[in-house]
């Protein structure tokens, strides 16, 4: 398709998800959050697909909302933009939250506003050297959203998160790195290779036990300790029925490397 | 029987029936419905069957009544319907009903967990009466079971604007008293459907009727039936073996006398 804002390409278990706007730094429209959520359901439904892997086109990773979409004059009607956020923001934010897959985002340049979101989201996130984000709503009046509000204080504390928020400077990768935002920060012209190679290892692992790994850090976030210990026993309980669990027991005492199936 | 729309398994004392009509998400028409309440009347006269949990698919429960048969439906059949009678018979169920609820739970499905005991719900859990959006209203206990166990404003948003309500919601309204992960909704119901079904059958059937007067009559009526029934247990074998074994620190061997 020459026309595709979205790339996918499935390659080893990994779902490549390419934003592709570059000539907008992969600026979300409508068009672009459609095929994005027809990529996911891809990856929800698929059994081959046991990581996902988003990058950008281009020199930017995603600048967030095309504003050319959002130009309001002062004739017309204030847009909804909470409609918009109902619509297609929150929807994705979730869909990658709670996939039971893992999902690694490849940071190849300046992530802005719902793109800087979407990055955070993401489970594992590794950002090139000359990479950047900026929470750039507070310039336009406007919130941190697609679980911006959410994620930045839980990443980098509350301080942080609301100079971040308030100011909307830039930050560079290595800085949300040293904040403890981010997993791994790697020189620009290796972004690429160090992605898929981690993708293509998360791919091979347990990924029915990867995705409960997952369920049981995002449910942390509004359980006490008490309900938390609940759940453990419970994603234990399924964990320990899984295959993949039977196999990497077994390998261990053949002492030989375990081959998962995700199940 | 024609093409079971419900399939019926038993674990010792447990019975478990789930609702399989998976081509129109569980939706229960009038054969669901007859058969339902045929496996439930033959799980109340079976002194092998302790409790019943119903169940659905992983994502519905039951969604709605079947809106065919609706359609064709006209004042005349309307007034004619068996189906009040069949919702009357299985609100008759004498031994504890269990609701181990996945996914949605809408119209009728809602009203089917709200007729139960006790409902157990997984996280992706949507309680909902949507009859408003199609120019209809619920019909097997939606307005009366649902204003009891949330309270009026929830149960009127609920019904007047047919918006579904989250496991979470509904934990705190009082609709379903756990929410467990998904994968472990049946398991966890079945679970608790097990202890009950250990217990003594009369009790059982005592205390449940106990529970249900509370809805139908006022605090001093309410007592005064919770007396008569705790004093008829007075003259049961099982009470006496029940408090027996826990003097002698054993597991007690109900006969159901």
């Amino acid at each position: 398709m020459d026309n595709a804002l979205i790339l996918t390409h499935l390659e080893a278990g990994v779902l490549t998800l390419t934003l592709n706007r570059p000539d907008r730094l992969n600026s979300f429209n409508d068009e672009m959050h459609r095929q994005l959520s027809e990529a996911l359901t891809l990856a929800e439904r698929d059994d081959k697909v046991r990581c996902l892997l988003i990058t950008g086109a281009g020199r930017g990773f995603c600048a967030g909302q095309d504003l050319n979409d959002r130009n309001v004059s002062v004739e017309q009607q204030a847009p909804d933009l909470g409609l918009s956020v109902e619509r297609f923001y929150n929807p994705l934010i979730r869909r990658l939250t709670t996939l039971p897959k893992p999902v690694v985002c490849a940071v190849n340049g300046v992530a802005a506003g719902a793109g800087a979101a979407l990055a955070l989201a993401c489970d594992i996130v590794i950002a090139a050297d000359n990479a950047n984000f900026i929470q750039s709503f507070c310039r336009l009046g406007l919130v941190p959203d697609s679980g911006g509000s959410w994620f930045l204080p839980r990443l980098a504390g509350h301080a942080r998160a609301m100079g971040m928020a308030m100011l909307g400077d830039k930050i560079s990768a290595q800085q949300t790195l040293a904040w403890g935002m981010i997993w791994q920060v790697v020189a620009a012209d290796e972004l690429a290779s160090t992605s898929q190679t981690l993708a293509q290892h998360l791919a091979t692992q347990p990924t029915y036990g990867l995705g409960l790994i997952k369920k049981a850090l995002y449910s942390s976030a509004n359980n006490t300790l008490d309900q938390q210990l609940d759940l453990e026993r419970d994603l234990q309980r399924l964990g320990g029925r899984s295959d993949d669990y039977r196999e990497g027991v077994s390998a261990f005492f053949a002492k030989r490397p375990p081959s998962f199936s995700g199940k | 029987m024609e093409t079971p729309l419900i399939l019926r398994q038993q674990h010792q004392r447990v019975v478990t029936l789930t609702l399989h009509r998976p081509e129109a998400r569980n939706a229960l028409n009038t054969p669901c419905l007859e058969q339902l309440v045929y496996l439930l009347e033959h799980a109340d006269a079976d002194t092998g069957v302790g409790a019943v949990v119903i169940t659905g698919a992983a994502r519905f429960f039951a969604a709605g009544a079947d809106l065919h048969e609706l359609q064709q439906q006209d004042l005349p059949a309307a007034l004619t319907d068996r189906r009040p009678s069949l919702w009357q018979r299985l609100a008759q169920f004498s031994k504890p009903l269990l609701a181990a609820v996945n996914g949605y739970a809408l119209g009728a499905g809602c009203e089917l967990a709200l007729a139960c005991d006790i409902v157990i719900c997984g996280e992706s859990a949507r309680f909902g009466l949507p009859e408003i959006t199609l120019g209809l209203m619920p019909g097997a206990g939606g307005t009366q079971r649902l204003i009891r166990c949330v309270g009026k404003s929830r149960a009127s948003q609920m019904v007047l604007t047919g918006e579904a309500i989250t496991a979470a919601s509904a934990l705190q309204a009082g609709l379903v008293s756990e929410v467990c992960v998904d994968a472990l909704t049946l398991e966890r119901t079945q679970q608790i459907a097990e202890r009950i079904s250990l217990q003594a059958p009369l009790a059982l059937r005592a205390a449940k009727q106990a529970l249900k007067q509370a809805e139908e009559t006022g605090l001093s009526q309410g007592l005064a039936i919770e007396r008569q029934q705790f004093v008829t247990l007075a003259a049961t074998d099982d009470r006496r073996e029940g408090i027996a074994a826990f003097f002698e620190k054993r597991t007690p061997n109900y006969q159901g006398r």
